[in-house]
């Protein structure tokens, strides 16, 4: 029977790869997007300006105090309440940038938070604007201190994907899904979807790994 | 745009949402202490410099680390059943749950031991101290302060994990908006109050985790 259920799985691959494909593009496309959206808003929250730093503050709470299956239902059922009707796919990529982008911002500001005092004076003094002492100064110390948490955030942004399959996005989690009602061997279906997610975070686990040693020397 | 926001039926509701929040609080807490067995045992599996300890555990640490929590749950609420184990859903859950953070925690257990400074450990060899009298005297005491408050990040995070136990319909906070929904159709009630009690739990955490930040961390004594 087992082997039965394997013949079935084998044909049924390209079915996975095309949830693999799914995967990659929402992870990729909200990595970006989250990147973007978090260096920006990590910088104006280093930024002394009250304002910004406690209303990006409030933003930071709640997308880190609830979980991603809230999110994701508030934006795929609320939003429709207010008019803006969505599909899957663009919901899903509005809740992981969302909450992605939070995460980010946080490492930034944290790595910004971490250059002495003396630097910003020093680039002040050298008469370097706002934007320049970030752009030049401050920034390239901070990457050091961002950039391994990064890469480790963007794992678990990866792994966070699979959540938006519970709105109907066909993804790779969808697709084990679908799969093990046609085939009853949840453990087989599940390995290989396993597998597959696993031959993506696994690298950037490494990564992740090799830039803490690196950056730590 | 909340211009029709029921609160009656939220009150409605209450009780639905009060014993959801609950399940959530004794799933989080069970978890919790089971987790924190199993990081210590893979941990000290993990830094035996015993190769047959050492392998299984590293391979343990990093599938749950590199697979998401939902494959790990799923994987084992379609698959226990195919190999004839039939557990309760919130059994499964809290089995998926405490595998996936006990490896977290493990890591997290390892970081603490390992930023004990090299130079403490070869003092405690010149005194004569053997393995334990140096774990139990000089490493421990120093890498818990250490590890206390990534430890309540990490419960931070699982508390949020919890959430998907309601995919395989375990009645917790998560699911008690799902049933709200379905019964009245009212999704901005169900899951503004879900996120809402969400944060509750998260501020009482977080502010525990910060805590521990300024208090618990041994700083070097001049």
């Amino acid at each position: 029977m087992t082997t039965f259920y394997f013949g079935r799985l084998v044909e049924m691959f390209p079915f996975f790869l095309s949830g693999l494909w799914m995967t990659t593009k929402v992870a990729f496309i909200s990595l970006i997007v989250c990147t973007l959206i978090g260096f920006v808003l990590g910088m104006l929250r280093a930024n002394d300006t009250f304002f910004f730093k406690h209303l990006i503050g409030v933003y930071v709470a709640l997308a880190r105090g609830t979980p991603f299956v809230v999110q994701i239902f508030i934006v795929f059922f609320i939003f429709p309440e207010w008019g803006l009707q969505l599909e899957p796919f663009p919901a899903a990529l509005l809740a992981m940038a969302i909450m992605g982008s939070a995460f980010i911002c946080e490492i930034v500001a944290g790595g910004i938070a971490s250059i002495p005092k003396g630097q910003w004076e020093a680039a002040a003094s050298s008469g370097l604007t706002k934007v320049q002492q970030l752009r030049f100064v401050i920034i390239p110390q901070a990457l050091k201190v961002i950039l391994p948490p990064l890469v480790g955030q963007y794992v678990l942004l990866i792994k966070d994907t699979s959540v938006v399959s519970v709105i109907g996005v066909m993804d790779l989690t969808r697709v084990g899904w679908v799969t093990v009602m046609r085939i009853p061997e949840g453990l087989m279906v599940f390995a290989l979807v396993g597998l597959l997610y696993f031959a993506i975070s696994y690298p950037l686990i490494l990564l992740s790994n090799y830039l803490e040693r690196k950056m730590a020397r | 745009m909340l211009a029709n926001f029921n609160f009656m039926v939220i009150f409605e509701y209450l009780p639905l949402f009060l014993s959801g929040l609950k399940s959530t609080f004794l799933i989080s807490l069970v978890t919790l202490v089971l987790a924190l067995i199993t990081g210590i045992i893979a941990c000290s599996m993990r830094i035996s410099g015993i190769k047959t300890l050492q392998y299984p555990a590293i391979a343990y640490i990093e599938i749950m680390r590199s697979t998401p929590l939902l494959i790990q749950i799923y994987f084992l609420y379609f698959g226990l059943p195919s190999l004839g184990i039939v557990v309760p859903e919130i059994q499964t859950g809290i089995i998926a749950l405490m595998l996936n953070s006990g490896a977290y925690i493990a890591e997290i257990l390892r970081a603490g031991i390992k930023s004990v400074d090299q130079g403490q450990i070869e003092a405690g060899l010149s005194s004569g101290l053997n393995y334990v009298q140096r774990m139990r005297f000089i490493i421990l005491p120093q890498a818990l302060g250490v590890t206390v408050p990534p430890l309540l990040g990490q419960a931070i995070v699982m508390v949020k994990d919890t959430a998907l136990l309601s995919l395989i319909s375990v009645a917790e906070l998560t699911r008690s908006g799902q049933t709200m929904t379905s019964e009245r159709f009212m999704p901005a009630e169900a899951f503004l109050t879900v996120a809402f009690f969400y944060m509750c739990i998260y501020f009482c955490l977080k502010y525990l985790a910060d805590w521990s930040q300024r208090k618990l961390i041994f700083r070097e004594v001049y």
